[in-house]
């Protein structure tokens, strides 16, 4: 490629692109964790966050994001060896187990709106809505993303293109792992305590 | 029958321009030029001109120069919120004044949110596109897509704010909002809505360009351009964007469930019911301080160029200058409780956050010494440009030290909330921030344009910013001292304050004269472009860095070859060197790699913008199409592999050979 000139590696920036953007989510998640740090005050709230917390079950909602991850791994993996098919199976199990994370979510949030503690209770239970809420509507967007990923994936195959971008979502899906470790810990495991 | 599935809460009862007589005429006014523009570029056949060449631009200067015009139309919205202000309280002793209370708050409030963030940071991300990547020796940012798409959010969120004036009402709460005023109890109207979804809006668009910045900084410097030997420009320039992107974020969280609250009736921030306000405010200032210095330091950047360039010398204590930046980078981080020191933090938190705000006047000195050091035996030339640098240096240390003054807690008891405060931080913005823009704009202008603007309407024009801002504000220092406490639609006689706010007022006139000799000067400079005084070559200022380098105006890829570099301050160096007898070499052109255009970027504005319009009047239809609309958008480009080409070497040499005709350095 003698004949352009100086070029920088278009792939190498945009990951540094998305890794920025990914500290600025976790700014945003910090921000959402110390508005519950200060007014998740069970004094506050109808029945204390403890009555509610189901540790069981939030357990296997754990599982299934952590198990998502490792299979997004192996999504990963395939792509490097450019099997299409074969990323495209781990993708759809990922979404699987993405999708039972969201939906069991989903029936904790119903459940708590329907026994009287919905957001507009107190202001505990408005930062534990905002705070489980936003990273519950990071990982449905993980989902649409993926969707986009199985039709380009469909259409193109893996070419440099999908591989870079499969390589932001496994950035972005491990980071949302990453916080919901700190929402299990800071919002379930010190609440039920 | 009912409207509500198609109108949402929009009735005409909300028009507020049909039946308000202040209104009126500005939103007529605003109604004619959004009529008159598209039958203008109808008439003249301009459409696909301005769909090819500008909207769907992702070229970094084009980008820069929507960004300036966005920015001095919005000063004039700003400012005409100013004037009316002024002209209020010079009336209003001990009558009512001619602006209803409400009206008033809407307009202090509308001025506050117009200055920051829809007139100051579009001035500034005006200059940065304009000059960060010719000053790194990059063809163009590292994400031109991403940016083309920052500038529309911004335009989309300023539409907002100013379709407000007629449509509705805006928020009469105060720049920054705070609960419980602004929640729904206290502001049932949309003025809070608007405020919420337009800086939502513009804030993701910020925080967009913060990244932007960042990565075509650290990426994309060209070879041998070290960090410590980035003009100072750049550093502040990446200094503010790591500020951007720690704490917009912040500000779309706060501003978010400011929006819970209202919508959803929860309680974040809520009086009763387990909300606390104070976690609002230290939220909105955990973004707002840092706020501040995003303008400043990249003012304080142009600065250092500007200085060393009409001094001759290269910029006294380049490192230092570099340290100094990222301290106050640091230290802007942790003195956010100075604005509310009255709010209940108790002394040992109030001592700690006083201290780390005078500490911060430290590096802010350094720098006043390196300019000052700078000019010390300079060869100084007085363009206009180095004549707000001088009214900046003396304005800001002013401004700094009244702040100084403030940071001790038990001062600003005496002071909070006083028209000293106002006077403060108008003396550090105004004297800091804008003065160091329009430095900016002049000096970099040839570089974009190809000419130089008129001098003798930019002297003018300065010298009445100048004088007006002392004339408009020192009295306001006075008027706090006396008691005076800001946000005030009118007052009692017996305070004998009007005399110091006709003063004001007059003041006001004055910077009012410095803004129309700014247009005369634009306007004069273009239609004069061709004449001898205002002809530029590539260098017109004799300057020192890269950009200078280049033709002016700047082809669109900036570098024909891509520069390298072994100095601070190279393309100075290069011009010894050359002088010393160092023969200049043929350059030898290879095709070059170019984005290609998209419209991409302003149809997802344009649908953030149906989402924010939707949401403010209930309106779900529109809300449902915005969100279908920037979803389809953005998944559309990702499908789309045409976005590049190659700029080919035969076009290069035209395009040079035009520019440069002696073949110069």
């Amino acid at each position: 490629m003698s004949q352009i000139d100086t070029h920088h590696d278009q792939d190498e920036i945009a990951h540094f692109g998305f890794w920025l953007y990914i500290m600025s989510d976790c700014l945003l998640f910090a921000a959402l964790f110390a508005t519950f740090v200060v007014l998740h005050d069970p004094a506050y709230a109808v029945h204390g966050i403890k009555e509610f917390i189901d540790l069981k079950f939030v357990f296997a909602e754990t599982m299934f994001l952590l198990a998502s991850s490792f299979t997004f791994g192996m999504a990963i993996l395939s792509s490097y060896h450019h099997h299409t098919k074969k990323v495209m199976f781990w993708m759809i199990v990922t979404m699987v187990l993405g999708g039972c994370f969201v939906a069991m979510e989903l029936y904790e949030f119903a459940h708590l709106i329907h026994e009287g503690n919905g957001p507009a209770v107190s202001g505990a239970m408005s930062s534990f809505f905002a705070l489980v809420g936003t990273h519950g509507l990071h990982v449905s967007c993980g989902l649409i993303w993926m969707l986009v990923m199985l039709v380009q994936l469909a259409v193109f195959g893996v070419n440099s293109d999908v591989q870079r971008r499969l390589g932001y979502l496994s950035v972005f899906w491990t980071f949302l792992d990453i916080v919901w470790i700190f929402v299990f810990s800071v919002v379930y495991l010190m609440g039920a305590l | 029958m009912s409207w509500h599935w198609l109108f949402g809460n929009l009735t005409i009862k909300e028009l507020a321009f049909l039946h308000n007589p202040i209104i009126a005429p500005a939103f007529g006014m605003m109604i004619l030029a959004a009529v008159t523009v598209p039958l203008v570029l109808t008439y003249k056949r301009k459409w696909t001109w301005l769909w090819t060449q500008w909207i769907t631009t992702v070229d970094h200067k084009k980008i820069g120069v929507m960004y300036l015009i966005l920015a001095f139309i919005m000063l004039v919205r700003g400012f005409s919120d100013a004037l009316l202000m002024r002209s209020q309280q010079a009336i209003a002793s001990g009558n009512m004044g001619y602006l209803p209370p409400h009206h008033y708050n809407e307009i202090f409030t509308a001025h506050g949110v117009i200055m920051i963030f829809f007139m100051a940071m579009p001035l500034m991300f005006g200059l940065w596109n304009l000059v960060v990547p010719i000053q790194i020796g990059a063809r163009d940012v590292a994400f031109p897509y991403l940016n083309s798409l920052s500038f529309w959010l911004t335009v989309i969120g300023a539409m907002l704010v100013n379709i407000s004036l007629g449509i509705g009402e805006f928020a009469a709460t105060g720049w920054l909002a705070y609960p419980p005023l602004s929640g729904i109890v206290y502001s049932p109207g949309v003025g809070v809505d608007y405020y919420i979804w337009a800086l939502q809006i513009s804030g993701i668009g910020t925080l967009l360009a913060g990244i932007n910045f960042i990565a075509t900084i650290v990426k994309m410097r060209c070879p041998g351009m070290t960090f410590f030997r980035l003009p100072i420009f750049v550093w502040t320039v990446l200094s503010a964007s790591i500020l951007i992107v720690m704490v917009f974020p912040v500000l779309t969280v706060t501003l978010g469930l400011l929006f819970l609250d209202r919508f959803f009736d929860m309680h974040f921030f809520t009086m009763g019911m387990g909300g606390n306000a104070m976690m609002y405010i230290n939220l909105i200032w955990i973004w707002g301080h840092p706020e501040v210095y995003i303008l400043i330091l990249p003012a304080f950047g142009v600065f250092s160029e500007v200085v060393a360039t009409f001094c001759k010398k290269r910029l006294f204590g380049y490192n230092m200058m570099v340290w100094a930046t990222l301290s106050i980078c640091f230290m802007s981080f942790i003195v956010w409780l100075h604005h509310f020191f009255t709010m209940g933090s108790g002394a040992n938190v109030n001592a700690f956050f006083g201290i780390a705000t005078m500490i911060i006047a430290i590096p802010t000195g350094v720098k006043v010494f390196n300019w000052l050091f700078t000019m010390y035996r300079g060869k100084i030339h007085f363009y206009t440009p180095m004549i707000y640098a001088v009214a900046f240096i003396s304005t800001f240390a002013v401004g700094g030290m009244t702040g100084v003054l403030m940071s001790v807690p038990a001062v600003d008891f005496q002071l909070h909330n006083s028209l000293f405060l106002v006077a403060h931080f108008h003396n550090v913005i105004v004297g800091g921030v804008i003065f160091g823009y329009f430095a900016g704009f002049i000096y970099w202008f040839p570089k974009i344009f190809g000419f130089k603007l008129n001098e003798r309407l930019g002297k003018i024009s300065c010298t009445c910013w100048v004088v007006g801002f002392y004339v408009a504000f020192m009295p306001l220092y006075i008027l706090g001292l006396m008691g005076m406490t800001r946000r005030m639609s009118h007052y009692p006689a017996d305070t004998g304050w009007q005399p110091f706010l006709i003063v004001a007022a007059i003041g006001s006139l004055l910077v009012a004269a410095g803004i129309f000799f700014q247009f005369v000067q634009i306007v004069y400079s273009v239609i004069n472009r061709h004449k001898p005084e205002h002809a530029c070559e590539s260098d017109p200022w004799d300057g020192r860095t890269l950009e200078w380098s280049i033709p002016s105006p700047a082809p669109f890829y900036n570098f024909a070859v891509t520069p390298t570099v072994s100095d601070i301050d190279e393309f100075w160096e290069a011009k010894q060197r050359i002088k010393a007898g160092e023969k200049i070499v043929k350059p030898v052109y290879r095709a070059i790699h170019m984005p290609k255009n998209t419209g991409i970027g302003f149809v997802i504005a344009l649908m953030s913008g149906a989402i924010g319009f939707g949401m403010i009047w209930e309106i779900y239809w529109l809300v449902i199409l915005g969100v279908v609309g920037v979803l389809a958008a953005w998944i559309l480009r990702s499908f789309d592999t045409d976005v590049d080409y190659y700029v080919q070497p035969a076009e290069i040499r035209k395009i040079e050979s035009q520019a440069l005709p002696e073949g110069k350095v």
